[in-house]
């Protein structure tokens, strides 16, 4: 049929045609064979035990924070495991392309995974992780019983795995960028990248984006509208308040994203000139502008982390957290200066002597703020009582290498220094140092700490301390040599060496990488061993770590209601003081719950949103139309959908809380 | 356990007869109008984005026209008029719906939706005709940054006019509910918003593209 | 970390006094962190309790002006640094106690990164070389760095710091070289497939030994003609060393200003563009750095 008639091949299916399919190349075809067997299975399983209407109705249509908080977090630990693919691949492909071997990725391949990697470690690992915790988190904190906007809430999330979608597609149809994970132009540009990896890019940020950005404006709502009476916003958990300026730093920054994505998109498109040289376009305003966007994205990521290392430490250090005043001013200085310091990404383009210094100080003073949280945490442990659970250890583990990483950052930050380390592998193990050693780690942290409340049962200690040290490790053995690499001179994003000399340290990088395998294996592991032995390992009581704050309050899992009476706050430490005054469950005088109702309009929605993002990634301009249109209908359409609530009914209320009460009584 | 509790009593005084739970049906007040305003000055954020881009490129004539030959003050000033005489009719519209006359209201929205029409209209031809001269988006940096921002504008604007047209039938069908007012006054600040980013595209690109 | 011009001696020093002054903050953090781990360990019981203590005024200044007091001293020493080190400044000293003598000029060398080779120009000799660059032992270099397509990053680690190499732009270099040598130089920025070999090598010579390279360049090479060049422009990896005995007269500013081929393309055409042909770099940059700073 292609070949009968071209043009209408043409037409229907875009510059999309069967050579864009990587059949000639096996570790492709071999991955996609993997993934999809594994998608197979997975299908059947659920098939087989007739799961589908209980996921559609439970889970995917969910405007249950709490569920789309753990959709969330399935979609980041699922990316890390194809994110992670990548960097074993480069760590594998760095440490033995010496000399005459080129290694097994021929660059073309290559230049994908180290631009994918970033691109999905980052959007599809770090955001989803974040924004899952802080949904599942922050409405439970402060005493809500949903976000803001639950319908919205459904809807981000749908577009962020949609974005996640389209990255994963450009596996197998086609190709991801080629670029460097920001495709700076003009490498981005037509000319430069013709093929359809930053269309890819483009178009599976920007749908994602559209995810961010909502959820950033809900969640943002949700705390300044839905707080708990009595909570002012001195007495927010901390974890609330890093959460607070995380989606203040998520408003104020993705528009930029999108602003500066949809000018390379038109560029690539429609034939602009923003970022050509030819006919007055300015290359190096793509590049202010997308780190206008970059670096607050980096407090976006590391702000949420440090409210878990605030909640965690004061739990299991069984004390008050040390200056809360200054912990909280601590973050809306650093959520202030992420806007002014930019710059730093590129010393190097040539900007003045003082323009450099101005944003290598405003760098600087950032880790003053960074310093005194630490010291916080440092000053909550003195003088308490220290239980190692699984949360705690990664909080030590995360001040001591989150302490290594600011310091390199401090350094890459004093202009001349960085003009000898930018896009060095110095600069590599920097970031990985504070995204690894601070985001992630307290990412596992926030795991391990809350998903009792999340399933009702803890996760199993061993294999998560087995997880814990392998990760610990490995992260030394992956990324020291990096330091050391990047002090001698070795730049970033290479594929191919020729000093003999340097292998060693890649070696031993590549181990550390092999360590970090181990500790993402003892995590699944932790997950499975766990499910197994979820009686054994039950919360009955709703607060397995004799927590302080509301969330742990109630049952684990929370009822659907979050609580069946808004609380009143009096003190930071709500729950903490509850307990104090001996606090005691009401067993009666229930009322109905007003709760928002779950729709399908938000999977919908997103479904259209990826048909639309590969017609147009791919030139199939009648499928874009047809999709668009689709898009804008099913959209007004739901806008006549005047029925999204309803009310418990206060015996439904009642019978919950006293299947609680029997639970309780039962386990005392 | 016991000596803290006394601390804690102790430190407050009155702290035995703290009451954990708000009195009555508690109900978080509605965020949406706050939302909203929230989602407004994100998109603001992007505006500025292509402002600033304008700010960069806007002298980067690349040897093509420059903005003092192609843009033509006198239609533009038509169409300022028309997008501010709009705002005015929604005010009108807003006060009717507080009035709870919805006839009224309607006819104002149509006004309202009429002029934004004709402002999208007089844009279109703009567009068209700068294009027919050879001075498209192509042309040149400050060509394209002058259609992204005019452009972006413009169709906040059409989305603003579906928007329009579909809360015209939900009121229709629906009468003036709570629901239905909220969105109206939704609508109502993303059109006076992009009101007040016209008057900054109508001084920044076209008067001061315009004057030497 | 193993340099041999002025300028990368300084960039060491100066990373290793950072360091410095930073581990003071560091090392008793992460000291404090295992101590504080171990000690208030709850199988501890003897360790002090305190489970409401909370605040401390002191503590609290403490932990504030620590980190801003190593910010001062670094923060000082970054803006002096970085305006001794800006690569755009001209060099004041050959090395350590070695003033510039007055009468010196800097040797020019226009450098463009092509896809993917280097390509340097000497205005002053006349030639031109690929993957290869030589200069004097102790005399100033001025590299004059543009690209032709995508952006690269010029860095010789043992000279000096990087600089970026944009098309249409023009970023600057001042730089000397101290010991004779064969030094490793490359692009630090990624531009495509053929990045990964796109090195050359940087000799420091002795006066004489630099006469003479260029001397056998002048009697080995051939002309870079228009034509040579857009020859050379087009896409190749791993290429070999070669050397161009003459120069096009102009053809460094006509590759700035995009005015090789001749066609719309060439920027200096544009009569109504408001300076005369390609932009600089550290102009616009950092004008731009200001506007964007002063927006919202």
């Amino acid at each position: 049929m292609m070949s009968n008639h071209p043009d209408l091949a043409k037409l229907i299916f875009g510059r999309l045609t069967i050579d864009q399919l990587p059949l000639k190349e096996p570790i492709v075809v071999g991955t996609f064979a993997v993934v999809a067997l594994g998608a197979i299975a997975l299908l059947g399983v659920i098939t087989y035990y007739r799961l589908w209407g209980y996921l559609w109705r439970e889970w995917f249509t969910s405007i249950d924070h709490k569920k789309i908080g753990v959709m969330y977090i399935i979609l980041g630990l699922v990316m890390l495991l194809r994110g992670f693919s990548d960097a074993v691949m480069m760590r594998a492909q760095q440490a033995i392309a010496f000399g005459h071997n080129a290694g097994y990725l021929p660059p073309d391949h290559y230049d994908q995974i180290f631009t994918a990697h970033g691109v999905i470690m980052i959007f599809f690992v770090a955001m989803p992780l974040v924004t899952g915790v802080m949904n599942f988190v922050m409405p439970l904190q402060i005493g809500a019983r949903d976000v803001a906007f639950p319908f919205l809430n459904n809807f981000s999330f749908w577009m962020t795995v949609s974005g996640a979608v389209l990255v994963m597609i450009s596996l197998f149809v086609g190709e991801f960028a080629r670029t460097g994970w920001l495709a700076y132009p003009p490498l981005s540009d037509i000319v430069s990248s013709p093929d359809a990896g930053v269309d890819y890019f483009i178009w599976s940020l920007q749908i994602a984006g559209v995810g961010t950005l909502l959820s950033g404006v809900n969640l943002l709502t949700t705390i300044i509208k839905m707080r708990a009476p009595g909570m002012t916003l001195m007495r927010m958990p901390i974890f609330t308040w890093t959460a607070l300026c995380t989606n203040i730093l998520i408003v104020a920054a993705f528009p930029v994203l999108t602003a500066v994505l949809a000018m390379l998109a038109l560029d690539r498109y429609a034939g602009t000139n923003f970022f050509d040289t030819v006919l007055g376009g300015n290359a190096m305003m793509y590049v202010n502008l997308i780190w206008i966007w970059g670096h607050p994205e980096v407090y976006i990521l590391i702000l949420p982390a440090f409210g878990i290392f605030s909640e965690v430490t004061a739990t299991f250090c069984r004390k008050r957290l040390f200056g809360y005043a200054s912990m909280v001013y601590a973050t809306v200085v650093i959520t202030v200066l992420a806007y002014l310091v930019w710059l730093h990404h590129f010393f190097t383009m040539g900007s003045g002597a003082s323009v450099n210094s101005f944003f290598g100080i405003t760098t600087m003073i950032i880790s003053i703020p960074t310093g005194a949280k630490i010291f916080n945490w440092l000053f909550t442990m003195y003088r308490g009582r220290i239980e190692f659970e699984v949360p705690m250890l990664w909080t030590v583990g995360f001040i001591v290498t989150f302490a290594i990483g600011g310091m390199t950052g401090v350094l890459l930050a004093v202009p001349p220094a960085d003009f000898s380390l930018h896009n060095s592998l110095f600069l590599v193990a920097h970031f990985h140092n504070v995204i690894i050693g601070g985001v992630l780690f307290g990412l596992f942290a926030g795991i391990n700490y809350w998903f009792p409340k999340a399933f009702g049962f803890r996760l199993d200690p061993f294999w998560g301390k087995c997880s814990f040290w392998f990760w610990l490790i490995g992260f030394y053995f992956a990324f020291m040599p990096l330091y050391v690499l990047g002090l001698m001179g070795v730049t970033r994003r290479l594929n191919h060496f020729d000093d003999p000399s340097l292998q060693i340290w890649f070696e031993i990088a590549a181990f550390g990488a092999f360590l970090i395998l181990l500790g993402i294996v003892s995590m699944l592991i932790q997950f499975a061993v766990s499910f197994m032995r979820r009686e054994k390992l039950r919360d009955v009581t709703g607060d397995p770590w004799g927590g302080r704050t509301l969330e742990w309050s109630t049952s684990s899992p929370p009822p659907k209601y979050n609580f069946a009476f808004t609380p009143q706050i009096h003190d930071a430490d709500a729950w903490w003081q509850m307990k104090q005054h001996h606090y005691q469950r009401p067993l009666q005088g229930f009322t109905p719950i007003h709760m928002p109702k779950n729709t399908g309009a938000g999977i919908i929605l997103a479904g259209l949103a990826t048909v639309f993002g590969f017609a147009m990634i791919w030139y199939m301009w009648p499928l874009a139309i047809i999709s668009f249109v689709a898009l804008l209908a099913t959209g007004i359409g739901h806008t006549f959908n005047y029925h999204r609530d309803y009310y418990i009914p206060a015996d439904e209320v009642a019978r919950v809380e006293a299947s609680r009460t029997e639970l309780l009584a039962s386990h005392v | 356990m016991s000596d803290m509790s006394t601390t804690m009593t102790a430190d407050n005084g009155a702290s035995q007869t703290l009451d954990f739970h708000a009195s009555g049906d508690y109900h978080a007040p509605n965020g949406t109008l706050l939302g909203f305003w929230i989602y407004l000055m994100s998109d603001c954020l992007i505006f500025a984005c292509l402002f600033a881009t304008f700010g960069v490129l806007g002298r980067e004539y690349a040897g093509g026209p420059t903005a003092a030959q192609v843009l033509e003050l006198p239609i533009v000033a038509l169409n300022t008029t028309l997008l501010l005489f709009s705002s005015i009719t929604y005010g009108f519209a807003v006060l009717e719906m507080r009035a709870n006359r919805q006839g009224l209201m309607m006819m104002w929205l149509a006004i309202t939706g009429l002029l934004g029409a004709g402002f999208i209209g007089l844009e279109l031809t703009e567009f068209a005709h700068l294009i027919s001269i050879g001075a498209g988006p192509q042309r040149s940096a400050f060509l394209s940054s002058f259609f992204t921002l005019v452009g972006t504008h413009g169709l906040h604007v059409t989305c603003g006019l579906i928007w329009l047209v579909t809360l015209m039938v939900q009121v229709s069908k629906k009468g003036l509910i709570p629901a239905n007012k909220r969105r109206l006054m939704c609508l109502s600040m993303f059109w006076h918003f992009l009101d007040l980013i016209w008057v900054g595209v109508f001084s920044f690109v076209y008067l001061m593209g315009v004057l030497p | 970390m193993s340099p041999s011009g002025d300028l990368a001696v300084q960039q060491r020093d100066l990373i290793i006094d950072a360091l410095i002054l930073m581990l003071l903050i560091v090392v008793p953090v992460i000291i404090m962190a295992l101590a504080f781990a171990w000690h208030y360990r709850s199988s501890n019981k003897k360790a002090e309790y305190e489970p409401d203590w909370d605040h401390s005024t002191m503590l609290e200044l403490l932990i504030w002006s620590a980190p801003l007091l190593i910010i001062i001293a670094l923060g000082a020493l970054t803006w002096v640094s970085a305006h001794k080190l800006d690569p755009f400044r001209p060099l004041d000293r050959i090395a350590e106690g070695k003033p510039m003598p007055a009468d010196v000029k800097p040797l020019v060398v226009d450098v463009v990164a092509l896809d993917w080779k280097w390509l340097f120009i000497y205005p002053e000799q006349g030639i031109a070389t690929v993957n290869e660059v030589a200069a004097p032992v102790d005399r100033p270099i001025q590299f004059k760095i543009t690209a032709t397509s995508v952006m690269n990053s010029f860095f010789i680690p043992s000279l000096a710091g990087q600089i970026y190499a944009m098309p249409g732009m023009e970023t600057q270099l001042q730089a000397v070289i101290n010991k004779p040598g064969d030094y490793e130089g490359f692009s630090a920025n990624f531009s495509g497939d053929g990045f990964s070999h796109m090195r050359f090598t940087f000799h420091g010579m002795s006066d004489s030994d630099f006469a003479q390279w260029v001397q056998q360049a002048k009697s080995n090479g051939s002309a870079l003609s228009r034509e040579a060049y857009v020859k050379l422009e087009a896409p190749s990896e791993n290429v070999p060393v070669s050397y161009y005995a003459s120069v096009a007269p102009g053809l460094y500013q006509d590759i700035l200003t995009h005015c090789v081929h001749n066609d719309e393309t060439c920027t200096r055409n544009m009569k109504s563009s408001a300076e005369s042909g390609a932009m600089n770099a550290r102009k616009d940059s950092s004008g731009m750095a200001e506007m964007a700073a002063s927006h919202p």
